[in-house]
């Protein structure tokens, strides 16, 4: 025991750690009890050695409790991921700093010369907005017929898109050093030895169903005498979508034609046709109108008794229908 | 042709920005699964030690099949699931007739196996068949006290490496500030023999001994175990070095509103918020204390019922007109 006083455990206060590396068993102890309790208690002793030294670090009375500043931890562990890179300047801000121009804060707030008040520089409803200009006062050099409206939306997308494409341009530089934003993730759209410029489309199952289905019926039999792949299905659509009634008039459907087009045409042509007015909606509308007309008499002149012949009036049609039902049956 | 392509919502936003990687690290998460066959024996120390590492460990109920840790190819889903979870310790459990309540425990770096250990599991107690005090029982998620006993932890490389790989796994957070009453729990490891390692979880208590320091006494909880190495494997000396890189400096916050001057010295800007004088005449913002309803109550029943009262139309008109 005096040894191990006199060399102190090793202590790692900030992993609460300690290491005792004198201890060696002599000899295992017999029963499984008197080697969990030997081992408890050099526990024991390791835990008051780092305790003397926990709770004599100075410390903070909190709510809780007594509050201690841990050390960093001397072991050194791996880390569980590299360290962040920093991020490469981008183009501007190389410019900048070799021009000298440093960034000035802006005020939220600007004077609005249409409106006259001071408005939001950014977002909805900015003041000195581009895209809300009602008037644009015509110049000697305008040339005719062409919309200054449209060369300002024309020239803001432009520049819109070339901000955008600098962006682009800076975050691959970045991912080239592997300083990416955790959020942002740079997809190729093409492969570059295809020298497309535009994204190849992902194909779906279904298009590439309909696809085959094309393939498999455009034989001159129409797929009719081909082998069939096993697991291969029949086309679902087999035969027309639409069906054209033939214009050449003769027996049968050819006449047909002529009556379906004629149809659509009185239709469309006549007037006093019945087809066209719907006469029992005209009777309805007709007399909710009355009705109303009569409810707004009787309102001015408070007399109610106006409207019970009208209600009576009403009913009868409905009452003679229910008779005429009662004798059906 | 590029595509900048950035997170839908927030909340992806959010999750990817935890993942990042970070200067200053807080804790590792820890992956428990288990192989295609496990015991009974694996079962319960993978559910304990589960549960000892609750609130930083993900569990797979699931067999897994195809991984075969110490193989070449064999650990590729294993940094699959790393990658998936986002833990860095992988707990691994396997049962075989060669390698008997194997368990593995590895480690990865930047998603990639670091190194493993394989110890066999002896002489299991599960932490049910211990009798304590229930009130001393440690609480989820408490900075564990960590004691390695035995010269074998010095000398013996395999025990040296397991030491490492074991005070990684049992750390937990790394904190600044620690609450001294929070101080609950300790993990004893005692090198019995070159190749075994005897782990036991126990309960502190703190008893007074008239100093500042308090008496320790240790209280055995459970799970306790014998842990047999079998295979190892450290990591180049490459990566070890690069994985070991720590920041120089911390990043230091942004200090606001402080300003230095050469006669006052350091000054401080703060904000107090307006004085609504009346808004603080009243200290007592009471349910009891408000009397307007009450009082509104009374002046209904005075003449509110009667105005109330159905009225014809006729006479409406009238009474506004008054």
């Amino acid at each position: 025991m005096e040894i191990e006083n006199q060399h102190p455990f090793q202590i790692d206060l900030g992993h609460l750690m300690a290491f005792n590396p004198h201890h060696q068993f002599p000899s295992l102890p017999s029963s499984r009890e008197d080697l969990v309790s030997e081992c408890l208690q050099k526990g024991t002793e390791l835990v008051q050695s780092i305790a003397n030294d926990l709770f004599n670090l100075p410390s903070t009375e909190d709510r809780d409790g007594p509050l201690v500043r841990l050390p960093p931890p001397t072991t050194r562990l791996p880390r569980e991921k590299p360290l962040p890179k920093p991020k490469p300047p981008t183009k501007w801000e190389l410019f900048a700093q070799k021009k000298g121009i440093k960034n000035r804060k802006k005020d939220k707030r600007v004077y609005d010369e249409q409106t006259h008040t001071w408005k939001r520089r950014h977002g909805y409803d900015r003041a000195n907005d581009e895209d809300n200009i009602p008037i644009i006062e015509a110049k000697m050099t305008d040339e005719s017929g062409e919309d200054p409206f449209a060369a300002r939306r024309a020239d803001k997308k432009k520049r819109v898109e070339k901000q955008e494409k600098n962006r682009l341009q800076n975050l691959k530089q970045a991912a080239k050093v592997g300083a990416l934003p955790s959020h942002i993730q740079l997809a190729a759209t093409a492969l570059p030895i295809t020298g497309t410029q535009a994204a190849p489309k992902k194909i779906t199952k279904d298009e590439l169903g309909n696809v085959a289905g094309m393939a498999a019926t455009s034989t001159a039999s129409g797929g009719k005498f081909d082998k069939k792949f096993a697991g291969e299905k029949p086309a679902k659509h087999q035969g027309k979508y639409r069906k054209f009634l033939p214009v050449v008039e003769g027996t049968g459907i050819g006449s047909r034609e002529r009556e379906q087009t004629e149809k659509v045409l009185s239709r469309l042509i006549s007037k006093n046709s019945h087809e066209i007015l719907n006469v029992n909606k005209a009777v309805n509308m007709y007399n909710v109108k009355k009705e109303k007309k009569q409810r707004n008499q009787g309102k001015s002149s408070s007399m109610s008794s106006k409207l019970k012949p009208n209600k009576k009036l009403q009913k009868k049609p409905l009452k003679k229908g229910s008779s005429k039902q009662g004798k059906a049956k | 042709m590029l595509q900048i392509r950035t997170p839908k919502n927030r909340k992806v936003k959010r999750e990817l920005e935890k993942r990042a990687p970070k200067l200053v690290e807080t804790g590792k998460k820890t992956l428990i699964l288990h192989g295609t066959k496990t015991s009974g024996v694996l079962n319960e120390v993978l559910t304990e030690l589960y549960h000892l590492k609750k609130e930083s460990a993900v569990k797979y109920s699931r067999k897994n099949d195809g991984i075969k840790p110490f193989e070449s190819g064999g650990d590729a889903s294993l940094e699959f699931f790393s990658l998936k979870t986002d833990c860095s310790i992988i707990l691994y459990g396997s049962h075989s007739k060669k390698r008997p309540n194997n368990l593995v425990i590895a480690r990865t770096y930047n998603q990639h196996i670091y190194d493993m250990v394989e110890v066999g599991i002896e002489n299991f107690k599960s932490m049910h068949s211990f009798a304590y005090d229930k009130k001393l029982s440690p609480r989820v998620g408490s900075k564990p006290f960590i004691t390695f006993i035995g010269e074998g932890f010095e000398n013996v490389e395999e025990l040296k490496h397991l030491k490492e790989v074991l005070l990684d796994f049992f750390r937990g957070e790394v904190v600044e500030n620690l609450n001294l009453s929070g101080l609950d729990r300790v993990y004893v490891c005692t090198a019995i023999s070159p190749n075994k390692v005897f782990l036991t979880h126990c309960a502190l208590r703190l008893k007074k001994s008239g100093s500042v320091v308090p008496r320790m006494e240790l209280v055995e909880v459970g799970p306790s175990m014998d842990m047999v190495i079998r295979r190892h494997r450290l990591p180049t000396d490459g990566l070890r070095k690069e994985a070991m890189k720590t920041a120089k400096d911390k990043a230091k916050k942004k200090e606001k509103n402080v300003s230095k001057d050469i006669i006052q010295g350091k000054i401080g800007r703060i904000y107090i918020p307006d004085q609504k004088v009346g808004d603080m005449a009243i200290v007592d913002k009471s349910k009891g204390v408000k009397r307007e309803r009450r009082e509104a109550k009374m002046k209904n029943r005075d003449d509110g019922p009667a105005s109330k009262k159905p009225k014809e139309d006729s006479e409406k008109p009238k009474e506004d007109s008054e």
